[in-house]
């Protein structure tokens, strides 16, 4: 499952990212950043390209272990 | 110390650490267990967790989630690398054993580690009247959970939401009411909103961004009870400046708590400040000396920053959070002479009515404030912050690429006021007051503070009489005897 976070401290709203995947990333006012941290999985190459054009590569991409993401509630344990 | 602990000291050198336990399963945890399996850590991670999600950011729960653009469930963070752990949630943990390096489960179990890292956090101060707080329409905003029921009762378009509070969640809480076109009260018993974390200088220009979005926002006034009708829906909130106001929903955005209760008896030194540790991550015992298995990181931490004096931090922002937990997951499985100190800057966002704030540095050390480029009518614009003559920290307000050249000047300890050579900047710097509220004068979201030298227990702020002034009942003005 694709999965993103936004350093925001780091982010300096150049927008490349909003160019590269409009419907993942977009600017909300002048310069505040919105994003979906859980984009559809068909939008992977957009997110990619987004990170690699963010100037201040604020932006971490990565793959969520299924099993850990439907563990809620289930006090499960993995070894 | 007696010669067998000093035994155990050394042979603990040695002994390879093959068990890790984390214990708060958010940002703090996560990181720092991302960071043990970059650091190369290959022995066994478990991370307890009492909510029941997998880890999940919370600066969009004030905001995307709010306004209805993302749902909830998507929150959840990357996972940068495989962690290969253990994942107890749902689970809290109620126990610390130093003397067998274990940690107590609520179900009885006990989990026994080589290092400890806590990252408990913080929750919502609740509403001190409990049969008020447990009507029908009184909401917190900390968890998950709280934004899903929040947003579902802003999307059900509530009449009048009564925010309590100024400070940064209160205010982006009223931020979205606005957005989704809904009426809303802001309460703050400070002269401004935001004024613990940025000062009265600062505060005022928030509280005139509220205004301009058509926030009734209400300094000096504090909520002195709420009313629920026969079925126990709240109805109305009876305020200290004498009105009444007609309410469905309010949120009690009154700052945060850390979660320190579950150490009680565990002989580490912690109050209701946080946990006390030193500059590599470490807690001090109650007898001041710092444990060499048990680390700290995130909201629950106060830490001695070089910039500042010694004086303990409390920082309850996401990058210290990430940073922190960074720092003490390399000194976890670090020989002590490879042991990093934590001395990243503060750092924090916001977004509200409009603009972007950016601060970097510590506001609240200090005295003064300088307009440094922009214009307050433009809402674009730079402030410095100084004390004693140097620059401590910077807000920007929509010009977020200046701030790493700050960043850079607190750095340096430059002095205040800064010399610029920003085509913006103002001709000549007039610096007034920072207007933060007098030492222990408690405010709803300080946000980021220091918390005096440390370590002492119980903290010496602690009484009766600064309990009454922490009652967020009590009117300003209120003297202690
Ligand atoms: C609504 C909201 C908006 C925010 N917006 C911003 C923002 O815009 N910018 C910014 O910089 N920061 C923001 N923050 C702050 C940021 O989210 C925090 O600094 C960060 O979450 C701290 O991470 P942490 O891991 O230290 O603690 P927490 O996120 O508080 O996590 C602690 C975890 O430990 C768990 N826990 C507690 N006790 C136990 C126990 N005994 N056993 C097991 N588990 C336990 C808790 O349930 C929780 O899951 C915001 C916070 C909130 C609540
Ligand atoms: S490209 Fe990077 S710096 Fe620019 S807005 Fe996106 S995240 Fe921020």
């Amino acid at each position: 499952m694709l999965r993103i976070v936004v350093d925001l401290n780091r982010c300096e709203s150049y927008a490349q990212c909003v160019f590269a995947a409009p419907t993942v990333f977009w600017m909300k006012d002048e310069e505040s950043l919105e994003y979906d941290y859980a984009p559809d999985d068909s939008l992977r190459v957009q997110v990619e390209r987004a990170a690699a054009a963010c100037p201040v590569q604020a932006i971490s991409i990565c793959c969520l272990d299924e099993q850990l993401e439907q563990q809620g509630g289930n006090h499960s344990e993995q070894q | 110390m007696s010669s067998n602990n000093a035994k155990k000291t050394a042979s603990s050198v040695q002994k390879p650490v093959q068990r890790i336990v984390i214990v708060g399963a958010s940002l703090a945890g996560l990181s720092a267990a991302e960071s043990l399996r970059s650091e190369g850590f290959a022995g066994t991670i478990t991370v307890i967790g009492d909510e029941p999600y997998a880890p999940y950011d919370r600066p969009p729960l004030s905001k995307t989630v709010l306004t209805g653009w993302l749902q909830a469930e998507h929150t959840t963070l990357p996972q940068s690398v495989d962690l290969q752990a253990e994942w107890l949630l749902g689970m809290p943990a109620i126990g610390l054993d130093l003397g067998n390096r274990e940690v107590e489960l609520a179900d009885g179990r006990r989990v026994g580690f080589d290092r400890l890292l806590i990252s408990t956090g913080t929750h919502a101060r609740q509403w001190p009247d409990l049969a008020q707080a447990a009507l029908d329409g009184v909401c917190l905003l900390h968890t998950r959970d709280d934004a899903v029921r929040l947003r579902a009762r802003l999307a059900a378009r509530p009449k009048r939401v009564l925010v309590i509070g100024g400070g940064f969640t209160g205010s982006e809480v009223a931020s979205v009411c606005r957005e989704l076109g809904l009426a809303v009260t802001v309460t703050e018993r400070s002269a401004t909103p935001l004024i613990g974390a940025l000062g009265a200088a600062a505060g005022a220009f928030a509280g005139q961004l509220q205004r301009a979005h058509g926030v009734d926002l209400r300094c000096n006034v504090t909520v002195m009870s709420l009313e629920g009708d026969e079925s126990g829906r709240l109805r109305c909130a009876y305020l200290s400046d004498g009105d009444i106001l007609d309410i469905d929903v309010a949120v009690v955005a009154l700052g945060a708590v850390r979660n320190v209760e579950w150490l009680r008896d565990s002989g580490l030194a912690f109050d209701s400040r946080g946990i006390a540790c030193d500059a590599a991550c470490r807690a001090f015992d109650i007898n001041g000396m710092v444990t060499d298995d048990v680390f700290v990181a995130g909201d629950i931490v106060r830490w001695p920053h070089p910039l500042y004096e010694g004086e303990l931090l409390a920082v309850e922002h996401w990058g210290n959070a990430v940073e922190q937990a960074r720092t003490a997951a390399h000194n976890m499985v670090s020989v002590p002479a490879d042991l990093q100190a934590y001395k990243s800057l503060p750092a924090f966002w916001s977004r509200q009515f409009g603009v972007n704030l950016k601060m970097i540095g510590l506001p609240s050390f200090a005295d003064e404030v300088v307009l440094t480029q922009g214009s307050v009518s433009e809402r674009r614009l730079v402030a410095a912050y100084g004390y004693k003559g140097r620059i401590v920290a910077a807000l920007t307000v929509n010009m977020a690429r200046w701030l790493p050249a700050y960043e850079a000047m607190i750095e340096a300890r430059a002095p205040f006021p800064p010399v610029l050579h920003a085509p913006d900047s103002s001709a000549e710097l007039r610096p007034v007051p920072a207007g933060f509220p007098p030492h222990g004068q408690i405010t709803h979201s300080p946000n980021a503070i220091k918390t005096g030298p440390g370590p002492s227990i119980p903290s010496p702020e602690e009484s009766p009489t600064s309990d009454k002034v922490k009652d967020p009942r009590v009117p300003p003005g209120f003297q202690p005897k």
